[in-house]
């Protein structure tokens, strides 16, 4: 009985399309209720809705695959959450004060607004999108291998990946722009239960924690620290400072920041989210004991379900890939909707100012398909691991926190030209890297390098061009103020 | 001396104790020597950040 898991994460889909239906047919659910429903659920409820959020592809497969095929340089995803939390406790308030003094939507409006320029809003929209290409691709690439795995290989890659791209941009047309928060909290509760399982009983498999570990640094020394295949300390420390303050540069969670009741959300989050990282140890413990279970595997993203598929009867291999199929559904339709809204808002809108409201939503639906489309050919000639997937995507859109913190912190230090070379010269450094096979530069994260180059470049042009500025704002081009939206109140 | 200072400690851990952290053995609660210390780097950033959350007078004015 092969096919119990196909079915099983056929019904799955199906669900969540009722779910997307369903939530059209009644009243809209915007992140508002999703707030006020939260109080309503209860603190454990809250407590593992949260623990599960933590799940996407990404961290699933990518993580586990990750821990499988790299061993010790996967702690940077554990690592990275916390710097990022740090960092949100001084960043994100007077993000949001600012946005919220001008009632901004998205994140391209903060750059608009801050440099009273739509260019640059544009800028920001599409290096947005093309940010966002890379991290759609993992969640498809995630949900076509476990489409592929549950056929037991009788469905060629192409056509899981496929089916995977139909399947998002199906659900994102029929569930609207708003998303379900039902499918969410099914997919939070269903991979917590998947991972904490699958992360207790694998390594149980091979002897415990321990033995696990002593057989594999064993088996292979040097595996379980940093230092492998040029990913050494330096590699480290660079890519979770990329990825730490990167981490709230994408447009989705940029523009969530916009949606809380109030700043001190952001200072409490700080506190405990970094807690919510250990969840990740699960995956990670998945990953290396398939190493003891499914030696030799050429694709290291297969890591997990090759373990599971081992290890468990195939029901249970049917409920772990129908819990991974929302798992990447549920952040993939979010992505593919932000590339939709970037799309008509910030880049159509604009330079088509008599574009009415139902103009805008066929736009952003048209987009949705397109780069569902443009993601689906990336997918099928690319073996890549879903963590380096990722981390193209930080390469990109770390590239706007140079002028995000001193927009912040120095706002006299950026003028438009500075903010608009620098967000250049570092995207084009990073396309450079990426044509050329460099992930890895002089020990460190190439995206890192690109980083450092673009902060050179926003504060030199500043400086040379802070007389035209000055000139400009004096022409009536000026933003609505200038002042910083001082982050340290005294 | 603002009590938000006290945040550079985890970052810290993270950023410069890694070059000291970066070995396999001891194995420490079943796991290898650099994971339990980004585990043990995690919760000491959750404790730093619970502390300049409570002390930080920011989040006292404007109940």
């Amino acid at each position: 009985m092969t096919s119990a898991p196909l079915v099983i994460i056929a019904v799955t889909i199906a669900i969540a399309f009722v779910l997307a239906l369903l939530s059209r047919a009644k009243k809209r659910m915007d992140l508002e209720q999703w707030a006020v429903a939260g109080r309503g659920f209860g603190a454990l409820f809250v407590f593992l809705l949260l623990a599960g959020e933590i799940y996407t592809t990404f961290t699933f497969l990518g993580g586990s695959g990750w821990a499988y095929g790299t061993g010790g340089p996967a702690t940077y995803i554990l690592a990275y959450g916390a710097v990022a939390y740090v960092l949100s406790y001084f960043l994100l308030p007077p993000i949001w004060r600012y946005a919220k003094e001008r009632q901004l939507l998205s994140q391209p409006d903060f750059f608009t607004a801050q440099f009273g320029s739509r260019v640059l809003g544009a800028l920001v929209a599409l290096v947005g999108v093309i940010a966002l290409v890379p991290y759609l691709q993992s969640q498809m690439t995630g949900l076509g291998l476990i489409v592929q795995m549950a056929s037991y290989g009788r469905l060629p890659e192409t056509w899981a990946i496929a089916i995977a791209m139909l399947v998002l941009a199906t659900y994102v047309t029929l569930s609207g722009v708003h998303g379900t928060a039902w499918t969410a909290v099914l997919k939070d509760l269903a991979i917590l239960a998947v991972v904490v399982a699958v992360g207790v009983i694998l390594p149980a498999r091979v002897g415990g924690l321990h033995a696990m570990f002593t057989s594999i640094a064993h088996l292979r020394p040097g595996f379980l620290q940093l230092g492998a295949k040029g990913m050494g300390v330096p590699w480290f420390i660079s890519t979770v400072a990329l990825t730490g303050l990167g981490f709230y540069m994408w447009p989705h969670a940029f523009g969530a920041v916009y949606t809380a009741k109030h700043e001190r959300v952001f200072r409490r989050n700080a506190t405990f989210l970094p807690l919510y990282q250990l969840i990740l140890l699960f995956v990670f413990f998945a990953g290396f004991a398939a190493i003891l279970i499914v030696p030799g595997l050429k694709n290291s993203n297969l890591a997990l379900l090759a373990a599971v598929q081992h290890v468990f009867p195939t029901w249970a291999v049917g409920v772990i890939g129908g819990a991974g199929v929302l798992t990447a559904m549920v952040p993939g339709s979010l992505m593919l909707m932000t590339a939709g809204t970037l799309v008509a808002e910030n880049l159509y809108r604009p330079f088509r100012p008599s574009a009415t409201h139902s103009e805008i939503q066929v736009v952003a639906r048209v987009v949705v398909w397109v780069v569902a489309a443009v993601t689906f050919l990336f997918s099928i000639h690319s073996n890549a691991a879903i963590v380096a997937l990722l981390l193209m995507g930080y390469n990109f859109v770390t590239q706007f926190f140079p002028t995000v913190v001193l927009c912040v912190w120095r706002r006299s230090w950026v003028t438009l030209p500075g903010a608009v070379c620098g967000i250049l010269a570092g995207v084009l450094l990073v396309a450079y890297f990426a044509l050329t096979d460099h992930t890895i530069v002089a020990g460190l994260n190439s995206g890192f390098l690109a980083l450092i180059a673009n902060f050179v470049v926003t504060l030199v042009v500043s400086a040379v061009t802070r007389s035209w500025e000055a000139r400009r704002m004096g022409q009536g081009n000026a933003p609505a103020q200038v002042q910083a939206a001082s982050g340290f109140e005294t | 001396m603002s009590i938000r200072a006290l945040a550079w400690i985890p970052i810290l851990c993270i950023f410069v104790g890694v070059v000291f952290a970066n070995r396999t053995y001891p194995i420490v609660l079943g796991m290898p020597f650099l994971f339990f210390y980004i585990v043990a780097c995690i919760i000491l950033s959750s404790l730093v950040m619970a502390i300049v959350y409570a002390l930080d007078p920011a989040n006292r004015k404007g109940e």
